[in-house]
């Protein structure tokens, strides 16, 4: 069999006994969905009244917006899980076995597409009780779901790679939230663009999270003709930015995390 | 030559440190090398590089007619690593465990089932089979991980430290796993820290320290080099250590050692538990009354007294000095 064949069919084996461990560990999972119920609830009722969105009731807006930031915090649990399986002998099995040697970075980003999905679910849930409603068509909506995952999975490699670097869970994540508040905040997820003062605005333009979230504000048709997406070229064609930024990471991070876990324990 | 293991020249720097010392090493088909050593002597590391799981920084290294740095997957398709850590997942069950080694191996899904079933049956772990692997005592978790090194049936095999931290029961139950994997044929690598260990099991001993060999031959000769076993005993009254004496005079191999202050006495003897019981036959014999006997066999710190004049001293880790090695008879 071809390489790749090899190295998804063992990712997939990989993948298996991640999800077990889900299952197996129910807390990690309800931690996992509460922090987005949580954000849901608090954005939409302590902010709500106060952002003024001409067109589109606050809550519609952040939807999207609370999506991104879950999901992109979602790969932290990929860090950490490479960090964990790094420190504890089970990744010496793996090593020893004749295994692809991607397998288990394959593995474990295509499980924590699981987790995501969960969350967008108990997210989506959430939101249509606060008064979330997606007003475009369903394809679109799937579409924008699609996105988010796709985006997601992609920011899991980079969490992967700093999980083999730096192999402690606990600096996983603190550091992760130095990064991914930031990145998150400095974009159109919870404030119209407009607001933001000049340098951080250039930033929040061209920040791939605004334009994930701009792309699933669309599929969602949670925007509004007297709301237009600023002039720029990201954020007028957000979904091929945001995917030229999905190649970028893939591109940069696969190889990279590949290569530092073959070399990983010498 | 499908299975043998030969390394010549293995050197490993961490920084300043020189963890193996141009170590060379040859294990031939079928047969059982016990490499012996304290904590931090190199062991594990010349078991990491031979595995693949390690890079060296010189020497060259083959593997089941495969040379380890050249082609470091075709030897991970041969051999089966067992390491100090169990190398099993927690979460998972003990059929699970194996199972996905099974699958990681390209048994196929039905053959990995069938074999992490076999294994489990084999290694008395059918009834804990669907537990999680977190619910397993610690003889148990060596087992699987043991388990899990045999499911693909390699030629070659490598045990680190297969018994260190396992109480003296589960320490017996691991030998005799391994005396019946060794009658099959299986070429074994094993370390460990324990002269015993390396008598039960290995057909030749490589004494290391310091990442370099410092004595090698059979466990035999070995311990004629050390002075074998000794009978130790303490009489109940000080005006019998004379015929207590030229009682031992009898079955020592060299002179018998005498500790008035304690009443004690000790000579080297050869036969193990039968030169004891002679002993005893003896000194009842002779009318001599005893507080304490015992058989002492010779430990690893015994062999590093003997090769360098110096204590076995851990370099990292728990000093635990195993005394199951004392046989009391009091």
């Amino acid at each position: 069999m071809h390489r790749l064949a090899w190295a998804l069919a063992d990712g997939h084996v990989v993948a298996k006994r991640n999800i077990i461990k889900i299952v197996r560990v129910p807390e990690v999972l309800v931690f996992v969905l509460i922090s987005p119920i949580m954000f849901v609830l608090l954005f939409a009722y302590v902010f709500g009244d106060s952002i003024p969105i001409p067109g589109v009731d606050y809550r519609e807006f952040l939807m999207a917006g609370i999506f991104t930031q879950t999901v992109i915090f979602g790969a932290t649990f990929t860090g950490a899980g490479i960090a964990e399986d790094m420190q504890k002998g089970i990744i010496d099995r793996f090593r020893s076995l004749p295994m692809s040697r991607s397998a288990v970075l394959v593995g474990r980003t295509a499980s924590d597409i699981v987790y995501n999905l969960l969350s967008i679910a108990i997210m989506a849930l959430t939101g249509l009780l606060v008064g979330w409603r997606i007003r475009g068509s369903w394809l679109d909506a799937v579409g924008g779901f699609v996105l988010l995952l796709v985006f997601a999975y992609a920011f899991s490699w980079i969490m992967a790679y700093v999980g083999l670097v730096v192999p402690s869970v606990e600096v996983i994540n603190n550091a992760s939230f130095i990064v991914i508040f930031p990145l998150t905040f400095i974009a159109n997820t919870f404030v119209p663009l407009e607001n933001l003062p000049g340098p951080l605005r250039t930033f929040a333009e061209w920040n791939p999270v605004s334009a994930v979230t701009l792309a699933a504000r669309e599929a969602f048709g949670n925007t509004s003709e007297a709301f237009p997406a600023p002039d720029v070229w990201s954020m007028r064609h957000p979904v091929a930015y945001a995917l030229l930024w999905v190649g970028i990471i893939l591109a940069i991070f696969v190889p990279l995390s590949v290569r530092r876990y073959r070399r990983s324990g010498s | 030559m499908e299975g043998t293991i030969r390394a010549s020249g293995l050197v490993k720097r961490y920084g300043e440190v020189l963890a193996l010392d141009g170590l060379d090493l040859e294990v031939p088909q079928g047969t059982v090398l016990g490499l012996l050593g304290p904590n931090g002597a190199g062991k594990t590391t010349a078991v990491r590089i031979l595995t693949t799981l390690l890079q060296a920084d010189g020497g060259r290294a083959e593997v089941a007619g495969v040379d380890v740095f050249e082609d470091p997957s075709a030897v991970r398709e041969r051999i089966g690593v067992s390491g100090q850590y169990a190398a099993v997942d927690e979460h998972l069950t003990g059929f699970e465990n194996l199972d996905m080694v099974g699958r990681l191996y390209r048994l196929g899904r039905r053959r990995a089932r069938l074999r992490a079933r076999e294994l489990l049956d084999r290694f008395d772990l059918a009834d804990a089979a669907d537990r999680p692997v977190k619910t397993y005592s610690g003889g148990m978790r060596r087992r699987l991980d043991l388990a899990g090194a045999l499911v693909a049936e390699p030629t070659v095999l490598f045990l680190d430290e297969p018994t260190t931290g396992l109480d003296p029961r589960s320490r017996l139950g691991m030998w005799d796993i391994l005396r019946e994997l060794l009658s099959q044929g299986t070429t074994l690598l094993l370390t460990t820290q324990y002269l015993e260990e390396a008598d039960q099991l290995a057909d030749e001993i490589v004494v290391i320290d310091h990442g370099r060999a410092i004595a090698r031959g059979t466990a035999d000769q070995l311990k004629a080099q050390v002075g074998g076993e000794r009978v130790e005993l303490v009489v109940r009254v000080p005006e019998q250590l004379d015929a207590a004496r030229s009682v031992l005079q009898t079955v020592s191999l060299g002179d018998v050692q005498v500790t008035p202050h304690a009443h004690a006495l000790s000579a080297g003897v050869t036969g193990g538990a039968d030169a004891l019981m002679e002993v005893l036959r003896r000194l009842d014999t002779a009318g001599v009354g005893l507080l304490d006997v015992g058989l002492r066999r010779p430990t690893l710190d015994d062999v590093f007294l003997t090769l360098t004049g110096q204590h076995a001293e851990p370099a990292t880790g728990d000093p635990q000095a195993p005394d199951e090695h004392t046989t009391e008879v009091a």
